[in-house]
C-alpha cells in the first residue's frame, strides 16, 4: 500500500489545496492573515537587575553583573568571570518546590510569576487548555544534576534522589511552570544553545496563532557549578580574560571570547483578539516576523546563514531593512563571529545603516536565556523610545560600517527591533518586534 | 539504632521534600494522609529512600503505596528495625 | 480546528531506525510483526548493583556502520545512533540531491541528550565523585558537545547538506512526537520544503539506571528479561529501559509528488497537552492525553471513528496503563472497543524521547504493509485493561489511519496521527 507518488506537474498544488490560498514549495506561502501575537508580560532574572524594571534601569545606566565567580572557586579554570545572579532569595519560592529544583528553575519560576502578574493572566482562571509554555533549554539543571551524580559515583545508587528523573532535564522549567499555574495547552521546550532563546518563542506564536490563545515562552538557563563550568570551558568561545571591564568586548580588535551568565526572561504571548477580550490595556509590542537557517558545514564555501535568517525574518514581517530602527546583536565576542555579524548588518542596512547594540555585555551571554533577554530588552526599547548601550567597548574600536551604540544609552523613533542570536555549532535565529501600532 | 519518631519523620520530610506552607505539621499529625499535608508519591519516594539508606533497612517496593499516614510509615519502618518484618538488607545499594 | 491553513501537506518519504536488535528498519519491523522481544539483563556495564537490571539495548558497532575514528571517539552513542537513523531515512527517501538545501531543515528529539558520555566523563574529572571541583585537566575536548545537545542536529544537518531551520526539541518521554510536530508544522508554514526530523536516546547509563530505580518506574524482573516488558498485563510491574532512534524525511506533498517520491504515510494532525498536575505522575481521568488526541484528529479532520489501530505509549506502568485506557475511551467514544491498540515497547523497551519516534515509523509500516504490530508479553490481561490490545501475535489489517500517543515527565501528553498517503480530507 505504499505509494509511489505520481509525478506531478511542477505548478501542481496538493490535493485540498483553494485556488489562490498558496504556493507549495515556493517559499513564498504564509499563514493566513496578519496574525501577530501581541506580548502582554515580561519576566526578567538578569545578572544586572531581578524583575523587568530593575533590569531595565541598570541597562540603561550601564551597570555591570558580570565579575569573578562566587558560587564556587574558579581558579583550575580557564575562564573565571560569569555574569552571576548572586541576590536571589529562594524564599520567593514554595518550600516544597526546593528540594525538587536547580537553581535555573528556580529563577525560571519566580520570572514566570513575575511575566504572568505583569499580563494580569491568570491560566487557572482561563478556560480548559487555553494556556501553554514553551520555554528554550540548553543543558537542563546541570548543578542539580552534578550533586547526584556526586551521589551516584560516591555513594552510589541509592543516594540518588528521585527527582533527579525530572530536575536536570531540558523541558523542566516548562513542566514546573505548567504545574505551577495551570497552563494545560501545548508545552515543551526547544534546544539551539543561544539561538533556542528566539526559536522557543517561535514556536509558542506558531501555538497561538493556531489557537491557543495566551503562551509563555523564552528562556531562563544558567549552569555555574563546577562540572557545568568544565563543560562550558570547552566550547572554544569564553574568553580567559580577568578583569570584568576588559573581558566581553564584541567588535573590538581586542575581542577575546565571550563571557557566560546565567538567567534570561520570559514573555507572556498572547492572541490580540483574545487579549482584547481579557480587558489588557497596555501591550509591549507584537512578535513581526521570524526565521530560522544553519550555516553550511566549515569549508564548503558557502556563506553562512545569518544573513539569510535576518532576510528571512523581515519578509516575515513584511518589512524591508529601511523599517528597522534598531538591532540587538548577537555580539558573540569571537574576532571571527564579529566579522561576520559586522559584514551581514553592512550588507543589508548599509554601512552605519542602522543603530546596532548589545547590551548583553553587561549580563554575559545567557545561553538559552540570552536571546529571550534581548527580546526583552528589544521590547522595552520600543516602549521607552531608548537604545540601551553596549559597554566596556570603545568607540574607537568600533568597526567603521557598524553604528555601534556605546557608552551611553540613545532616544530615537523606534518602531521595528530586530533581534539576531546564534547558537554554538551554526544555528542562525532573527526575529522583528514592533511597538503597538 | 533507635526506632524512627513522628518528629524524625516530619524532619526527613521537609529535607527530603520541603515544607508545604499551607498544610500544619505541627499539630497532631500521625493520622493525616500524606496527600493531605502536602506530599505527593514522588515525595515519599524520596523520603522512603532516605528511610532506607538511613537506618539501613529495606522497605519493598510498595512502601509507598501502602503507608498513607505518617503512623503507618513509622509502623513499617519500626517493624523492619525489630525484625518483625524481614528486611533484605538496605546497604546492599549503597556503593 | 486549527487556525492554520494546511494547504502545504506533509508526508514520510523516508524511514531510518536504529533499534534493539539489528540496525536498519527491516530487521526492526521483522521483529516487531513475529513479536519477539530484545530486553535482556544490561550488558554494557555492571548493574549488580542497581534494583532494575534489565534493558533493551541495541547491538550496534559504530564502526561497523561506517563512522569515522573521529565520530567514535567523539560522538555520543545518542548522536552515533540519531546519524546512522538518519542516514537510512536520506537514502531510503532519495531525496539527496532532489531538494533545494535552503530549504531543507534539520529537527531532533531527544529526552536525556548525551547523558552517556556526561556520567561518563563526569565520573574521570571528579575522581568517581571525590571532586566537587573537577579537574580541568582531564576533561575532553567535547564537553560542550555533550552538554548542549543540538550538536547533535548540527551533525544530521552537516550530513544532510541542510541550512534551513535547525534544533532540538524536547519533551521527555513525549519528544519522539513533539519533534515531528514541529518539524510538519515548519513545512506547513513554508519554512522548509524537507525536514529530516527524528528522535534519539542512548541513556542506559549508570545515572539513568539509578535515577529510574529511585522512583521504582522500571521493573526489577531481573529474573525474567526477556519478558519483562508487560504492558496491561496483570504482572506488569514497571518498564524496561530502552535505547535507539528513528529518523524520517518528511516532505512537502507536492514536493514529494513532482520528484515522484514513495510516501509511507501523511502526518495529518498532531497535538500536546500538559496536565499541569505532576512532574512524574498522571491523573487518572486521562483527560489531558485525551485532549491531545481529540486535538489531532480534529486537525487532521477525521472522526474518531475512522482509526484503524492505536499504537499506545504502553510503559507497562500500572499507572500508565489504566491512564492511556481511560483516554483512548474518552477520546474514542465507543469506537475504543473495537479499535486494535497494541504497544512496540513490549518487545523494544521504552527509549524515552526516541521511542514515540519508533513508534511513528512502526506505525507508518503499518499502514505501508497492513499488518499490526502485537503487544507482546500480554498472557494474563489486566481486568481494569478491558481494551483489544492485540496480544502476543501480529494481525493483518487494512490501515489507513492510525493514532500514536505519549506521556512523559514534566506532564506532557502528545498524540500524531498518520494516514495513507494522498488520502483526501
Amino acid at each position: 500500500m505504499t505509494g509511489r507518488l505520481a509525478p506531478a506537474p511542477a505548478t501542481g498544488t496538493a490535493p485540498g489545496t483553494a485556488p489562490g490560498t498558496a504556493a507549495p514549495g515556493t517559499g513564498t506561502w504564509r499563514p493566513c492573515g496578519r496574525h501577530r501575537p501581541v506580548v502582554t508580560g515580561l519576566g526578567v532574572v538578569s545578572p544586572n537587575g531581578l524583575g523587568t524594571e530593575r533590569y531595565w534601569a541598570a541597562t540603561l545606566r550601564g551597570d555591570s553583573g558580570i565579575g569573578r565567580i562566587t558560587r564556587f572557586d574558579p581558579s583550575g579554570y580557564t575562564s573565571s568571570l560569569a555574569g552571576e545572579i548572586t541576590d536571589f532569595d529562594p524564599a520567593r519560592l514554595p518550600n516544597r518546590l526546593l528540594p525538587q529544583t536547580d537553581l535555573m528553575t528556580r529563577f525560571a519560576l519566580v520570572a514566570a510569576e513575575e511575566a504572568l502578574n505583569d499580563a494580569g493572566a491568570d491560566p487557572r482562571a482561563m478556560p480548559d487548555f487555553a494556556a501553554g509554555v514553551v520555554t528554550a533549554a540548553s543543558a537542563g539543571g546541570f548543578d542539580f544534576g552534578q550533586r547526584e551524580l556526586e551521589a551516584l559515583w560516591s555513594r552510589g545508587g541509592a543516594h540518588v534522589s528521585a527527582y533527579q528523573s525530572f530536575a536536570w532535564f531540558y523541558p523542566v522549567n516548562s513542566g514546573q511552570i505548567s504545574i505551577r499555574h495551570g497552563m494545560r495547552g501545548p508545552g515543551g521546550a526547544l534546544v539551539a544553545e543561544q539561538a533556542g532563546g528566539l526559536d522557543a518563542v517561535a514556536k509558542a506564536r506558531r501555538h497561538v496563532r493556531d489557537g491557543t490563545p495566551l503562551m509563555l515562552t523564552g528562556g531562563v538557563d544558567g549552569s555555574l557549578c563546577p562540572w557545568g563550568w568544565l563543560c562550558m570551558t570547552r566550547s572554544g568561545g569564553l574568553t580567559g580574560r580577568t578583569d570584568p571591564h576588559r573581558a566581553y568586548l564584541p567588535f573590538s580588535p581586542d575581542a577575546s571570547g565571550y563571557v557566560p551568565g546565567e538567567g534570561g526572561a520570559l514573555l507572556v504571548l498572547e492572541d490580540p483578539r483574545a487579549a482584547a477580550e481579557r480587558g489588557v490595556r497596555r501591550i509591549y509590542g507584537r512578535i513581526a516576523g521570524y526565521a530560522a537557517t544553519f550555516d553550511p558545514r566549515p569549508g564548503s564555501g558557502r556563506k553562512p546563514g545569518l544573513g539569510r535568517a535576518l532576510r528571512l525574518a523581515l519578509d516575515d514581517a513584511g518589512i524591508g531593512p529601511a523599517d528597522v530602527d534598531v538591532v540587538f546583536a548577537d555580539a558573540m565576542g569571537v574576532p571571527t563571529l564579529d566579522a561576520v555579524e559586522t559584514q551581514v548588518l553592512a550588507a543589508e542596512f548599509g554601512p552605519r545603516g542602522v543603530p546596532v547594540t548589545a547590551p548583553k555585555t553587561m549580563t554575559g551571554r545567557l545561553l538559552a536565556g540570552g536571546a529571550s533577554l534581548d527580546l526583552a530588552a528589544a521590547l522595552l526599547s520600543l516602549r521607552d523610545q531608548v537604545v540601551p548601550p553596549t559597554v566596556h567597548v570603545d568607540s574607537g574600536d568600533v568597526p567603521d560600517t557598524l553604528d555601534l551604540v556605546v557608552g551611553a544609552p540613545r532616544s530615537a523613533r523606534l518602531r521595528h527591533a530586530l533581534v539576531l542570536a546564534r547558537g554554538h555549532g551554526g544555528f542562525n535565529s532573527a526575529m522583528v518586534v514592533c511597538g503597538r501600532d | 539504632m533507635p526506632l524512627l519518631t513522628v518528629p524524625d519523620l516530619l524532619t526527613l520530610l521537609r529535607e527530603c521534600a520541603g515544607e508545604e506552607e499551607s498544610a500544619d505539621l505541627e499539630g497532631d499529625v500521625e493520622d493525616v494522609a500524606f496527600d493531605a499535608l502536602g506530599y505527593d508519591s514522588l515525595a515519599l519516594l524520596n523520603t522512603v529512600g532516605r528511610i532506607e539508606r538511613d537506618y539501613g533497612i529495606r522497605l519493598g517496593d510498595d512502601a509507598v503505596e501502602r503507608a498513607t499516614t505518617p503512623r503507618a510509615l513509622i509502623e513499617l519502618t519500626n517493624a523492619a528495625l525489630t525484625g518483625a518484618f524481614p528486611s533484605a538488607g538496605g546497604a546492599a545499594r549503597d556503593k | 480546528m486549527s487556525k492554520i491553513h494546511d494547504a502545504r501537506r506533509v508526508v514520510i518519504t523516508g524511514i531510518g531506525v536504529v533499534a534493539p536488535g539489528d540496525v536498519g528498519t527491516k530487521p526492526f519491523w521483522e521483529m516487531l510483526t513475529a513479536g519477539r522481544t530484545a530486553t535482556r539483563l544490561i550488558s554494557s556495564f555492571d548493574a549488580s548493583p542497581f534494583r532494575s537490571q534489565v534493558a533493551a539495548e541495541c547491538d550496534f558497532d559504530p564502526a561497523a556502520e561506517g563512522l569515522s575514528q573521529r565520530q567514535v571517539r567523539a560522538w555520543d552513542r545518542t548522536t552515533q545512533f540519531a546519524y546512522v537513523a538518519a542516514r537510512e531515512a536520506l537514502a531510503d527517501s532519495g531525496v539527496t540531491g532532489e531538494a533545494d538545501p535552503l530549504r531543507t531543515g534539520v529537527m531532533a528529539g531527544t529526552a536525556c541528550g548525551m547523558t552517556m558520555s556526561l556520567d561518563r566523563e563526569y565520573a574521570v574529572v571528579s575522581d568517581e565523585g571525590r571532586l566537587w571541583h573537577v579537574d580541568d585537566a582531564h576533561g575532553v575536548p567535547y564537553l560542550y558537545d555533550y552538554y548542549v545537545p543540538s550538536s547533535m542536529a548540527a551533525e544530521i544537518a552537516w550530513l544532510a547538506e541542510a541550512e534551513g531551520p535547525a534544533g532540538v526539541v524536547s519533551a521527555g518521554c513525549t519528544s519522539g512526537i513533539d519533534v515531528l510536530t514541529h518539524a510538519a508544522d515548519l513545512v506547513r508554514d513554508g519554512a522548509a520544503d524537507v525536514m529530516v526530523a527524528g528522535a534519539s536516546d542512548a541513556a542506559i547509563s549508570p545515572i539513568t539506571v539509578a535515577c529510574f530505580d529511585a522512583i521504582k518506574a522500571t521493573t526489577p524482573r531481573n529474573d525474567a528479561p526477556e519478558s519483562a516488558s508487560r504492558p496491561f498485563d496483570r504482572t506488569r510491574n514497571g518498564f524496561v529501559l530502552g535505547e535507539g532512534a528513528a529518523f524520517f524525511v518528511l516532505e512537502e506533498y507536492a514536493h514529494a509528488r513532482r520528484r515522484g517520491a514513495r510516501a509511507y504515510a501523511e502526518i495529518a494532525g498532531s497535538a500536546t497537552r500538559c496536565n499541569a498536575y505532576s512532574m512524574t505522575g498522571l491523573r487518572s481521568d486521562g483527560w489531558e492525553l485525551a485532549e491531545a488526541v481529540s486535538s489531532a484528529l480534529d486537525i487532521a479532520r477525521l472522526d474518531p471513528s475512522e482509526v484503524d489501530y492505536v499504537n499506545a505509549h504502553g510503559s507497562a506502568t500500572r499507572q500508565n496503563d489504566l491512564h492511556e485506557t481511560v483516554a483512548f475511551k474518552r477520546s474514542l467514544g465507543p469506537h475504543a472497543y473495537s479499535v486494535p491498540i497494541s504497544t512496540i515497547k513490549s518487545m523494544i523497551g521504552h527509549s524515552l524521547g526516541a521511542v514515540c519516534a519508533l513508534e511513528v515509523a512502526a506505525s507508518a509500516l503499518t499502514i505501508a504493509h497492513g499488518v499490526i504490530p502485537p503487544t507482546a508479553n500480554l498472557r494474563e490481561p489486566d481486568p481494569d485493561c478491558d481494551l483489544d490490545y492485540v496480544p502476543l501475535t501480529a494481525r493483518e489489517a487494512a490501515v489507513s489511519t492510525v493514532v500514536s500517543v505519549a506521556s512523559g515527565f514534566g506532564g506532557f501528553q502528545s498524540a500524531i496521527v498518520l494516514t495513507e498517503p494522498g488520502r483526501r480530507r
